[in-house]
C-alpha cells in the first residue's frame, strides 16, 4: 500500500511511451508532416506563433504536432523554446502603414482611400459544414477572380480621421523611451502602455475575447467602433551598429486592429475619439479585435475614468492574461497536496471536536435532517 | 543515486549564463534584505508553472558540478513531481543526486522541511507557488508592495483574530504567516505550520523560488523566523495522538494513510528518508 | 556586438578561464560570504586581470556584472575599467547614484555611502552594492558584527576603514530595509557586510 508510492520514474518513462503512441494514433494512417500543419492548419499555427512570442511557422507546426493539437500545450512548448534562444538584436519598429495588404477593412466609413478589401474571412461563409472537404483528394480550389496580392499600401483610417483633430493622436511616449521587454523582466504596476500591449499580445485568446465581450456587456462600456482591421505582410529590418543604417531581414504576416471610441471629454481633452490597439502575428483578428477592446478599457485611468469593471483592471488583466502561467497553476493542482491536507484534516476534525463538544440539540445528525 | 544520461545542447543546469547571473544577483539582494520579495525576470522553464518553476531556477542558478541534489515534495523523493524534477537536473548539470538529507549540499523541496536538521553550508531551495502573504488580504500587488514598505502588517494580525474570535484558534495549519528579522511579513510557501519553527536560526541557508510570480526571497542562516501570534494564543504546532506505524517516531509529520475500503488508516511519516533511515538503524541488516 | 580579434587592445588580459564552471564556484562563496556577513571567505578563481583588479575582485565582477549593471569606479578611464567593460559589456558610469556596482580600487577617498543607491522602501533590492579593495581582513579584532548570518557575533578587522566610515555605515541601518551592501576584497579574500549586519565599533 504504502510502497506503491515509489517506483514514481518507472511510472514517468512509461507515461512517456504511452503519450508517443497516443499522438502518433492508429499507425495505418499517415503521419502529419509540418508542412501539411503549417500550410492547412494556418491559423492555429499562427495563434501559437503570436501567444508563444517566437514567428516560425514552422516550429510553431512542431510545437501544435508534438501537443497533439492541444494549442496551449503548443505555445508552452514554443515558449520554452524560445527561453533558450540568445538574443541578437532588436528590429525597427514596423510601419503597417506600408503593409502589402491581404485584408483591409473599416467599419465607420462606407468606403476608404486604398477601399475595402475583404480578403479570406469566415465572415460571409454560411456555416454550413462542407462535405466535400471530407473528401481526400478534392483537388486544388478556383483561383479567386481578382489577386489582392498585388494591392498597394494603402493609408491607416485613423490617419486619415487624425487631421479633423477628432481622434486623441498617438505619440510615444517623452523621449521615447525602450519599452521593457516582459520576457526578462517582470511586471510592474502600474503598468505602462507598451508593457500593457506587450502582455495583451502574448495574452491567451480566450481570456481577452471573454474581457472584450465584457466590456460591450456594460462591465466598463468603451463604446468601440473597427476603425480599421488590416492584416497583410510588412518588412521587418534592423539597424546593425556598425552600419548606421537599416536592413531588411524578412517580411511576417500580422494582423492590426484599431478600435475607435467614444470619449466624454474631460477638465483637460475635449470630447474626441480615442484608440484601442490590437497588433498580432499572422492572421488572428478576432484576437486583435479584442485586445484593441482591452487596451481600451485598460486606458481608463490615463483618460480619467471611474475604473469600476475587470477589463479597466489593471492587474486582474495583466497579471491572468498569460495561459502558459495560467494553465500552470490550475494544474498544478494535480500535483500532490497530502501534506498541507492533512493539517486540513487536523484542523476540521478539532473542530468538529470542538463543536461536539458544545453538541446543541440542532447539531445532532437526526434534528439536522431536513425534509427533501 | 544512478546517474541518468546527461542531455546534450543546452547550457549546464539548462539556463543560459546570462539568466544565471541575473538570478543570481537577485539571490545576493534577497539574503542581504531578509523575507523581501526581489522581483526577478522568470523565465520560461520545461516545466510548467505551478510546478516548481521558481525553485528551479533558483537550483538551477546556485547548482555547481561538485553538488549533491536532494528534491522532495510533501517530504518525499519518490512522488512523481520530485523525480522528474531530480531527473531534469540530473540530465542537465550530471550532479549526484541522493535521498539522503545528511548527504545533499542542495535540497530542492515542495511543502516540506526535512525532519533531520539542517547544517550550515546546505542550501534549501524552495518551491513557492504564491509568494505574498497579504494577497488573500489584498489581490493588488501595488498595495501589498506599500504595506510592506510601511510594515503595515494589522490586517494580517487582524484576520489572526478574527479566527480566535469565530474557532477560539487560529485555524491557519499551512502557509502559515511568519516575521523574517522582525521586519518582513513572509509566506513559508505552503509548509504546515509543524515545520514553521525548523525555520527560526536554521543554519543552512534557505532560499524561495516564485517562477510564475517572478519573486525570490531568501531567510539567511541563524535568522529569526517568528511565526505570528498573540499572547493569550502563543503559536503552536500540530501533534498526533500516533506515532509513525513504520518507524516508531512521535516527533515527525505524520501521512494519513487509508488502507482499505473500510477507511482503515495508517500513520506514517511523511519524510520518507527520515522514516527509512530510522528503519535501518532499528533494523542494520534489513537495509 | 562581437568584437573580433583585431578589435582587442593588445594589453586586454583574458577572463575565466571556464566561465560557466568558474562563476558558479565564484558565486557560492560570495553568496556563503553574504549569508555569513563577517566571515572571511576565499576566492580560488584567478582570472588574469589587470594588477589593479584584486584576484577576488576580478572573479566577483565577471561573475556578477554584465550589461545589466552600470558599474562605478573612482577611474572610469583606467585599464581596469576597459578590461571589465569588455568582458562583462557593463556601462561604465560616472555617476555613484546610478551605480548597481560599484568597484572601489583603495579605501583612499572613497565616496561616502550616501553617494550610492540605498533602494526606495518599495524595492529596497535597487540598491549599489560596494566592492571595496582594502589592506588585509582579519577576523581576530576589529569592529564587532551581529545580525542575520550571525549566530552570535564575530569581529572583523578591516585596514584603511576610517572611523567616521563605520559611524555612517551604523547610521545608515536605520533606514533599513533601504541601505547598501558591501563587499571587501583583499586579494583572495572577501569578508561580505550586508545592510543588515549591526556593527558596534
Amino acid at each position: 500500500m504504502y510502497i506503491a508510492v515509489k517506483g514514481g520514474e518507472q511510472a514517468i518513462l512509461n507515461s512517456w511511451r504511452l503519450l508517443a503512441e497516443k499522438r502518433r494514433g492508429d499507425a495505418r494512417h499517415a503521419e502529419l508532416s509540418l508542412a501539411q500543419i503549417r500550410e492547412q492548419l494556418g491559423l492555429a499555427v499562427d495563434r501559437v506563433m503570436v501567444e508563444g512570442s517566437l514567428y516560425d511557422p514552422e516550429l510553431a507546426a512542431l510545437a501544435i504536432k508534438q501537443a497533439q493539437g492541444d494549442l496551449i500545450e503548443a505555445v508552452f512548448l514554443l515558449r520554452a523554446y524560445r527561453t533558450t534562444l540568445p538574443r541578437l538584436g532588436v528590429s525597427l519598429p514596423i510601419d503597417t502603414g506600408t503593409m502589402r495588404l491581404e485584408r483591409r477593412i473599416s467599419a465607420i466609413y462606407k468606403d476608404v482611400p486604398g477601399g475595402q478589401v475583404l480578403g479570406a474571412t469566415y465572415d460571409y461563409t454560411q456555416r454550413l459544414l462542407d462535405f466535400q472537404l471530407a473528401v481526400a483528394n478534392a483537388g486544388p480550389p478556383t483561383a479567386a477572380q481578382e489577386s489582392v496580392q498585388s494591392m498597394p499600401p494603402a493609408p491607416r483610417v485613423t490617419d486619415i480621421m487624425g487631421g479633423e483633430g477628432l481622434l486623441a493622436p498617438e505619440t510615444p511616449t517623452p523621449g521615447d523611451p525602450v519599452p521593457r521587454d516582459l520576457t526578462r523582466e517582470p511586471m510592474e504596476f502600474p503598468a505602462d502602455r507598451a508593457l500593457r500591449l506587450q502582455n495583451l499580445a502574448r495574452g491567451d485568446e480566450g481570456f481577452l475575447l471573454a474581457l472584450g465581450y465584457s466590456s460591450q456587456r456594460g462591465y466598463g462600456n468603451t463604446h468601440p467602433f473597427a476603425g480599421e482591421i488590416r492584416q497583410g505582410m510588412v518588412i521587418v529590418e534592423v539597424e546593425p551598429e556598425e552600419l548606421g543604417f537599416p536592413v531588411e531581414i524578412g517580411e511576417i504576416e500580422i494582423t492590426e486592429c484599431q478600435m475607435v471610441n467614444q470619449f466624454a471629454g474631460s477638465a483637460s481633452m475635449l470630447p474626441q475619439f480615442t484608440r484601442g490597439y490590437g497588433l498580432t502575428f499572422g492572421a488572428c483578428e478576432r484576437k486583435a479585435m479584442a485586445m484593441a477592446l482591452v487596451d481600451r478599457s485598460l486606458r481608463a485611468e490615463e483618460l480619467g475614468e471611474t475604473v469600476t469593471a475587470p477589463a479597466q483592471m489593471q492587474e486582474f488583466v495583466l497579471y491572468h492574461s498569460d495561459n502558459v502561467e495560467a494553465s500552470g497553476f490550475v494544474q498544478h493542482l494535480k500535483l500532490p497536496h497530502y501534506v498541507d491536507f492533512q493539517s486540513e484534516l487536523e484542523l476540521v476534525r478539532k473542530l468538529r471536536a470542538r463543536h461536539a463538544a458544545h453538541a446543541t440539540v440542532s447539531l445532532s445528525p437526526s434534528a439536522g435532517a431536513e425534509a427533501a | 543515486m544512478a546517474a541518468t544520461e546527461t542531455v546534450e545542447g543546452y547550457n549546464f543546469a539548462y539556463l543560459d549564463e546570462h539568466t544565471k547571473r541575473m538570478i543570481r544577483r537577485a539571490i545576493l539582494k534577497a539574503i542581504a534584505i531578509p523575507g523581501y520579495q526581489v522581483p526577478f525576470g522568470s523565465r520560461e522553464m520545461p516545466l510548467p508553472y505551478g510546478w516548481g518553476t521558481g525553485g528551479i531556477q533558483v537550483t538551477a542558478a546556485v547548482i555547481g558540478p561538485d553538488d549533491v541534489l536532494k528534491v522532495i515534495d510533501q517530504g518525499s523523493d519518490d512522488t512523481t513531481n520530485a523525480v522528474n524534477i531530480r531527473r531534469f537536473f540530473a540530465r542537465t548539470t550530471g550532479v549526484k543526486t541522493t535521498e539522503r538529507t545528511l548527504e545533499a549540499t542542495i535540497i530542492q523541496t515542495r511543502h516540506r522541511i526535512p525532519e533531520t536538521p539542517l547544517r550550515d553550508g546546505q542550501i534549501l531551495v524552495y518551491q513557492v507557488p504564491i509568494p505574498e502573504m497579504l494577497r488573500w488580504l489584498e489581490p493588488r500587488e501595488a498595495e501589498t508592495r506599500k504595506m510592506h514598505a510601511l510594515s503595515e502588517y494589522g490586517a494580517m494580525h487582524v484576520k489572526l483574530y478574527e479566527d480566535i474570535a469565530r474557532h477560539g484558534y487560529i485555524a491557519a495549519t499551512y502557509d502559515y504567516p511568519v516575521i523574517v528579522n522582525e521586519r518582513y511579513l513572509m509566506r513559508p510557501s505552503p509548509i504546515p505550520k509543524f515545520d514553521n519553527p525548523k525555520m527560526h536560526m536554521n543554519p543552512a541557508l534557505q532560499l524561495f523560488g516564485a517562477g510564475r510570480e517572478k519573486r525570490i526571497y531568501a531567510v539567511p542562516p541563524y535568522t529569526a523566523v517568528r511565526s505570528l501570534d498573540f499572547e493569550d494564543h502563543p503559536f503552536e504546532t500540530q501533534h498526533w495522538d500516533h506515532a509513525c506505524e513504520l518507524c516508531g517516531a512521535a516527533d515527525s509529520f505524520l501521512d494519513e494513510v487509508i488502507m482499505d475500503d473500510r477507511g482503515t488508516r495508517m500513520f506514517v511519516c511523511s519524510d520518507s528518508e527520515y522514516c527509512l533511515s530510522r528503519r535501518e538503524k532499528q533494523q542494520p541488516a534489513v537495509a | 556586438m562581437m568584437n573580433t580579434i583585431s578589435d582587442v587592445p593588445p594589453a586586454l588580459a583574458p577572463g575565466f578561464d571556464q566561465p560557466v564552471f568558474d562563476s558558479i564556484k565564484v558565486f557560492r562563496v560570495v553568496a556563503d560570504a553574504m549569508a555569513h556577513p563577517g566571515e572571511i571567505k576565499r576566492i580560488d578563481a584567478r582570472p588574469p586581470a589587470p594588477a589593479q583588479l584584486m584576484p577576488a575582485a576580478a572573479a566577483l565582477c565577471l561573475t556578477l556584472l554584465d550589461f545589466e549593471t552600470v558599474l562605478w569606479t573612482q577611474n572610469p578611464h583606467s585599464a581596469v575599467s576597459e578590461y571589465l567593460r569588455f568582458h562583462c559589456g557593463c556601462p561604465v558610469t560616472q555617476t555613484p547614484s546610478q551605480a548597481a556596482f560599484a568597484w572601489i580600487d583603495s579605501t583612499m577617498n572613497m565616496p561616502p555611502l550616501s553617494a550610492f543607491i540605498a533602494g526606495d522602501p518599495e524595492y529596497p533590492d535597487r540598491s549599489t552594492t560596494l566592492l571595496i579593495q582594502v589592506k588585509s581582513l582579519s577576523n581576530a579584532s576589529g569592529v564587532r558584527l551581529f545580525g542575520p548570518g550571525i549566530r552570535e557575533s564575530i569581529y572583523l578587522d578591516v585596514a584603511g576603514i576610517p572611523a567616521a566610515y563605520w559611524r555612517e555605515l551604523q547610521a545608515s541601518r536605520a533606514a533599513f530595509p533601504c541601505g547598501i551592501d558591501i563587499v571587501f576584497i583583499w586579494g583572495e579574500r572577501i569578508a561580505a557586510l550586508p545592510r543588515t549586519t549591526q556593527v558596534v565599533m
